[in-house]
């Protein structure tokens, strides 16, 4: 979990919002996940989100549904993901990764074999869509156990009186979720962003990471101004999905323009 | 485990029965349900919600449904029963309510919710699409745009079903993603809901979902049993010795079931969907099945060892889900209620069998619950009374019925 605190410190040290980028293990096929782990990094990625393939995605948009089928399709398990996390470690020992996806396919075999599974691996956290913090003795208490960070999301509808419950035992960093939706549709109004971040920002010390919508580099800046991290996923995966296994250098030429926004965006504005 | 005090004290306030159910959504949903569940709980409370709920059940839904002793297949299954065996066969008639199945309860009672809630628009999964002619029923009787989620499967082999919605003035959206089924449909509405969390409503169909769903539905539902069991002492002195419904999520056996739950010498059967057989294709999540989360709730599911959910298949579409309400997964761990499977084959044999004996076409899923009664019946004495719910009529699986029995029409 400490690569976790590293990569938001060093951004913040270099004047910048940190890169988080998404991408579904397995798509199009198992072996095709490492160059494209390899060309987000090259690309100026700072923290990776593994996503886990799902039948049932039900937080998710198209682009993203449709990788986990893809993904799916080619027979990728939960050990291929774990095997893919740790070849990762093993060629990147700075890099945070972080798996995501649903509660079913973290905790088939129980809670605590996926958290010391996943730390096995070299992961530095987790993040689940559909457990929130109400139900956090099914996966929350093993990742922390696993010393593992349990990344929570907050939306536009956690109000105030509901935010310490979401905090509470959360780590690694805070996701907000700025739309009400799936992924990958639209993006959220600045203004809105800021003022979320703002009053996230006065209840934690956690790291806050932006996401949902974000496609653009010009989309990327403006959150990079006011959040410490900028979450881009569908836009990667939609690359994957058109590329292919031939996906890594696009992917390296997007991330790389996102990149350069946000280590431009906050100049710009001193 | 040791019994508890009372079998019908669940969920606890998280939601939970034992292990099963829960509040697993997407945080962005997660106030909007705890909002539900604030809602539900000043309505419980408040007579003039159970009036008007009440008063709806009976004058539009028509209500109380009619308690009747199949006497013609009762002395069918005797024939072929050993001396002095043969159950009494007895049916609560829900399938004669407005739109033709048990769905409606709930409907009425969900659609007075939202209006309580101040909600402007309504959305729905459908499998069959009989929840969805339901909720596009209390729809136009209410005033209120309707959004059905059907899966493209289940929209091609359920034209008329389509088409009643569409007349009641609701949207019918095909759900193309994964084996476009109910599951399918399920996940289109919890993403619609996510996008549009201040002014819709969802009115899910069965005793599933994140809490407070489980709980909701099968009170709304309970007025099956409730009515059942006064129908019941006043025409025969006393209670009945087996309950019997088909089980795909599980919200007409949990209606039957719940009022009767702590009367000990009621035992019950709910009946699950066994397709092409156990070791093939089939929907029954608890005699195939494994804990999982799904749809908000922990509760069987058909899963592979990665906890990816395999496709159900039952030749009805109201039972062909993977899962099963968390409140049957905690009967059946605890012993309450026994569960059994009936498959496509046995259940078609059953709706023919009641249309020859008693006149009355049913739904294919009550047929499970007949096949089922027609293999026990025979096992208990005459003197005993076995009571199953015949939850929907079998209009709308006609052609489907036609189709599997090789007939043109």
């Amino acid at each position: 979990m400490t690569r976790l605190a590293n990569a938001f410190a060093r951004a913040a040290d270099q004047g910048r919002a940190a890169l988080v980028t998404f991408v579904t293990a397995g798509d199009p096929m198992p072996s095709a996940t490492a160059a494209i782990l390899d060309a987000l990094v090259a690309g100026g990625a700072d923290v990776i989100e593994l996503g886990m393939p799902f039948t049932d995605p039900m937080a998710d948009g198209p682009a993203i549904q449709a990788a986990n089928l893809r993904s799916l399709a080619a027979g990728t398990t939960t050990a291929d993901v774990l095997a893919i996390a740790a070849a990762f470690r093993a060629r990147h020992p700075e890099v945070p990764l972080v798996l995501m996806g649903y509660a079913n396919p973290m905790t088939r075999r129980g809670p605590e074999w996926f958290a010391n599974a996943a730390r096995d691996a070299g992961v530095d956290g987790a993040i689940c869509v559909d457990i929130p913090a109400e139900e956090d003795d099914s996966l929350g208490e093993a990742l922390r156990a696993a010393g593992l960070g349990n990344v929570r999301l907050a939306t536009p509808t956690t109000d105030a009186a509901r935010l310490p419950a979401v905090l509470e035992g959360a780590s690694g960093f805070l996701y907000y979720v700025s739309v009400a939706g799936i992924t990958g549709l639209q993006q959220a109004a600045t203004a809105s962003i800021e003022a979320a971040v703002a009053r996230l920002k006065a209840a934690t010390d956690l790291p806050i990471a932006v996401g949902f919508g974000v496609r653009t580099p010009e989309q990327a800046a403006a959150i990079g101004r006011v959040a410490d991290g900028v979450v881009v996923g569908s836009a990667i995966v939609e690359l994957v999905g058109r590329h292919g296994a031939d996906a890594a250098e696009p992917v390296r030429a997007y991330i790389d323009t996102l990149k350069t926004a946000l280590v431009a965006a906050r100049k710009e504005v001193a | 485990m040791n019994a508890p005090n009372s079998f019908r004290a669940q969920p606890d306030d998280r939601g939970h029965f034992g292990q099963f159910g829960g509040r697993f959504v997407a945080e962005t949903l997660m106030p909007l349900v705890l909002d539900l569940e604030r809602e539900y709980t000043a309505a419980k409370a408040d007579p003039a919600f159970q009036a008007e709920f009440d008063d709806l059940l009976e004058h539009y839904v028509g209500r109380p449904s009619p308690l009747y002793y199949a006497e013609r297949l009762t002395d069918a299954l005797r024939e072929n029963a050993p001396e002095g065996m043969g159950a009494e066969i007895w049916f609560k008639r829900d399938e004669l309510n407005h739109t033709g199945a048990h769905k409606i309860n709930n409907c009425i009672g969900q659609i007075l919710l939202a209006r309580r809630m101040g909600k402007t628009r309504i959305i729905a999964e459908t499998g069959a699409g009989q929840h969805g002619v339901a909720t596009a029923t209390v729809c136009a009787r209410f005033g209120l745009p309707c959004v059905i989620y059907m899966g493209a499967t289940d929209v091609a082999r359920q034209q008329p079903n389509v088409f009643r919605m569409k007349l009641l003035g609701a949207e019918v959206v095909p759900v193309t993603s994964g084996a476009a089924t109910l599951k399918d449909a399920m996940n289109e509405g919890l993403r619609d809901w996510v996008a549009n969390v201040e002014d819709t409503f969802y009115i899910i169909g069965t005793a599933a979902g994140p809490h407070p769903y489980p709980e909701l539905v099968r009170d709304f539902q309970s007025v099956i049993g409730r009515e059942a069991r006064e129908q019941m002492l006043k025409r025969t002195g006393k209670l009945p010795d087996l309950l019997v419904a088909a089980i795909g999520g599980g919200s007409n056996a949990i209606g039957l079931f719940h009022p009767f739950l702590d009367d000990a010498e009621v035992q019950m059967l709910g009946v699950e969907a066994a397709g092409e057989g156990l070791e093939k294709r089939h929907a029954a999540s608890l005699a195939g099945g494994s804990p999982g989360i799904l749809h908000g709730n922990r509760t069987y599911l058909l899963q592979d060892e990665d906890g990816q959910i395999t496709e159900a298949h039952s030749i009805s579409a109201g039972l062909d889900y993977p899962g099963i309400g968390p409140e049957h997964a905690w009967l059946r761990d605890i012993g309450r209620v026994d569960y059994t499977s009936v498959t496509d084959t046995e259940a078609l044999d059953a709706f023919q069998l009641l249309c020859r004996t008693e006149g009355i076409i049913p739904a294919l899923e009550p047929s499970h619950a007949i096949a089922a009664v027609a293999k026990i019946a025979r096992t208990m004495p005459r003197d005993k009374v076995i009571l199953a719910n015949l939850c929907g009529r079998g209009d709308k699986d006609i052609f489907t019925v036609a189709e599997a029995l090789g007939v043109s029409m």
